[in-house]
């Protein structure tokens, strides 16, 4: 077996950790237009919600239209937070399904799956770099959210303390660190489509497909939410904490459903990323 | 004995760079490659041919390690494959069906990306390599535009360019003219010959029989899955028949004095001038000599206009174990 070990490099050369495929991943990421594009129409969210509420003339009833909705007139910081509840259901889904799908089926589509390999990126390697840069855009897309609607809300609206479904007050500053918070949670809400998505990835060439294979999952996974007679299955679904970030909006901030939606999607990421890596690693590159 | 053993096989044994024992992959029940024994020296400009459907492609790709061998050994540069892979493939410059590139980004973008995913690969020299590969394949004047801008020929340049990233010792190349001019054919050609007299063993797939005999020490030729035939390019084709060919109005005359020098007479191909005889010279080159041949026709007063030995054509030899026509094997 001796002649199996790998010979010695050339001098000076020294097999790098790889963080430049992980560099390349993101930059091919966001150099592209159809990320660009998401991510445009994400921000466009916040300013369609904010330019409706400012040009009506009826004030919103409490109560009525999305979570805060109500509340925007007063203090153009709730801008963000309403753009965000708007954007869970759907529109960040549909995005992240569209990054989280392409992950191996674009490459494999696109013919540069096989390259990779060859280059040798190494497959584990590769679905890593892969999930890493699906992460990052799930990230982008909620702060582009998160930042479009603070932006907008300033300029449109009276901006002042805030006050918290606890009843206490908090300034400018550390209201736009809630925002950002919420951001945070919602990044993590959506890692477990995104795990999904790699996984739907590895089975197909047809990048369309495993988008909108994604794309459907998240919405069934909502709609199952919705159904009492399945209550059993509700902590199970990875969309069951999606809306359930307003214990961030009490003061003290209440972690647990932080914590338990974190230890949700980690299961997710767990389960999808072990089956990804059992398909992947042994798949035949036909493409 | 399917144990691969470069020790028993002993240090008079040629070193090969790419060898499989008994390789099969199957598809459900299909075998694309039904158990062959390439064995491709190094240093050797190796054409691997076979009419489409004939398991070039399926090969290919497990001696790569993107499709795991059903069963057999693969190694390449002297290491088992798919187990060395990390080791051997930085070593290896490979073409595998067709380039495929992202169309949004520019030539020298892609290389740079397929270049970041190779960790061996030096990040302080990648803009320089990235542009000595294209100026090697004469792409740099299209470096500003999108390769969606690119035309089959270029993408195909781009891939080979891909495959000169780095000094490589085995190269891989899968129909490397593909969607070429005859311009650019002529460059491959003279890319391979010049990357082989720097040491570079090549693996060149191919279904065009006058490219591989323009340019390979090596052949082997695949049909149906099965390795019919591999060896030097001139032993395979003196391993077809050598014909004589005389030009005469005295064609039955001179078949008669040829077959008393022990050839037998061959029909005249259809269609061709009938003041000629053709003989098949059997056992390769232990016939008479031609000198012998011609003299004893003129003895006779056979009316010699002209006189041929002509060798088996590659042509001749691949249809001969391949069977006529490029049928696709399903």
């Amino acid at each position: 077996m001796s002649a199996d070990t790998s010979k010695p490099l050339a001098p000076g050369v020294r097999p790098a950790v790889g963080w430049s495929l992980l560099g390349s991943e993101l930059s091919v990421l966001f150099r592209r237009l159809r990320t660009w594009a998401m991510l445009l129409a994400l921000a466009a969210v916040p300013i369609l919600i904010a330019v409706a509420v400012k040009l009506s003339s009826r004030p919103v009833a409490p109560g009525r239209g999305p979570l805060f909705l109500d509340r925007i007139t007063q203090n153009g910081l709730f801008v963000a937070v309403t753009a965000l509840v708007v954007c869970v259901p759907l529109f960040l889904p549909l995005t992240i399904g569209v990054v989280a799908g392409d992950t191996i089926a674009g490459e494999a589509n696109m013919g540069t799956l096989r390259y990779l390999l060859l280059a040798p990126a190494g497959r584990v390697r590769l679905l890593l770099v892969k999930y890493a840069g699906a992460v990052a855009f799930c990230f982008a897309a909620t702060v582009t959210v998160a930042a479009s609607g603070a932006l907008v809300g300033v300029v449109l609206f009276p901006v002042g303390p805030v006050t918290l479904l606890s009843g206490d007050t908090i300034g400018v500053g550390e209201s736009m660190l809630r925002s950002l918070v919420i951001a945070g949670y919602i990044t993590v809400s959506l890692l477990g489509l995104s795990a999904i998505g790699l996984l739907i990835s590895t089975f197909t060439d047809v990048p369309v497909g495993a988008m909108a294979a994604t794309i459907v999952l998240s919405v069934v996974s909502q709609v199952l939410d919705n159904l009492p007679q399945l209550d059993w299955l509700h902590p199970w679904l990875f969309s069951h904490h999606w809306l359930g970030f307003a214990d961030l909006l009490r003061q003290p901030i209440d972690w647990t459903s932080f914590g338990a939606n974190a230890l949700l999607q980690a299961g997710y990421i767990a389960v999808c990323g072990t089956l990804a890596y059992a398909k992947f690693s042994n798949k035949d590159i036909l493409s | 004995m399917k144990e691969p053993s470069p020790t028993q096989r002993g240090a008079a044994a040629e070193e090969l760079a790419v060898e499989t024992h008994g390789l099969v992959k199957r598809f459900g029940q299909r075998a694309a490659v039904d158990g062959i024994d390439l064995a491709v020296p190094r240093g050797a400009v190796f054409g691997f041919l076979g009419p489409n459907g004939s398991g070039k492609t399926t090969t290919i790709r497990v001696l790569l390690g993107l499709a795991s061998a059903t069963s057999g050994d693969v190694r390449v540069l002297d290491q088992s494959m798919p187990a060395a892979l990390a080791s051997v493939l930085p070593d290896v410059g490979a073409l595998v069906e067709g380039p495929g590139f992202y169309p949004f980004l520019t030539g020298p973008g892609n290389l740079m990306r397929l270049d970041s995913a190779d960790r061996h690969a030096l990040p302080a020299t990648r803009r320089q390599r990235v542009a000595d590969a294209l100026d090697r394949v004469g792409l740099t004047h299209a470096a500003g535009k999108k390769v969606r801008a690119y035309s089959l020929g270029m993408k195909q340049r781009l891939g080979l360019a891909n495959a000169l990233l780095r000094p490589r010792e085995l190269l891989v190349l899968d129909e490397p003219t593909n969607g070429l001019d005859p311009q650019g054919t002529r460059e491959v050609r003279s890319l391979v010959r010049s990357l082989a007299a720097g040491g570079t063993t090549v693996f060149v797939s191919s279904h065009l029989l006058a490219e591989v005999e323009q340019m390979c020490t090596h052949v082997g030729v695949m049909s149906a899955g099965r390795l019919v035939a591999q060896g030097p390019l001139a032993e395979l084709r003196s391993a077809g028949q050598r014909q004589v060919v005389v030009e005469t109005p005295d064609a039955e005359r001179a078949n008669g004095v040829l077959a008393r020098l022990g050839l037998v007479p061959a029909a005249t191909p259809d269609g061709e001038r009938p003041i000629e005889a053709r003989a098949v010279m059997n056992g390769g080159l232990a016939g008479p000599a031609p000198e012998v041949i011609v003299a004893a026709l003129v003895a006779d007063g056979v009316r010699v206009r002209g006189f041929a030995v002509e060798d088996a054509s590659l042509e001749d030899r691949f249809v001969s174990l391949t069977g006529e026509g490029f049928d696709v094997v399903g």
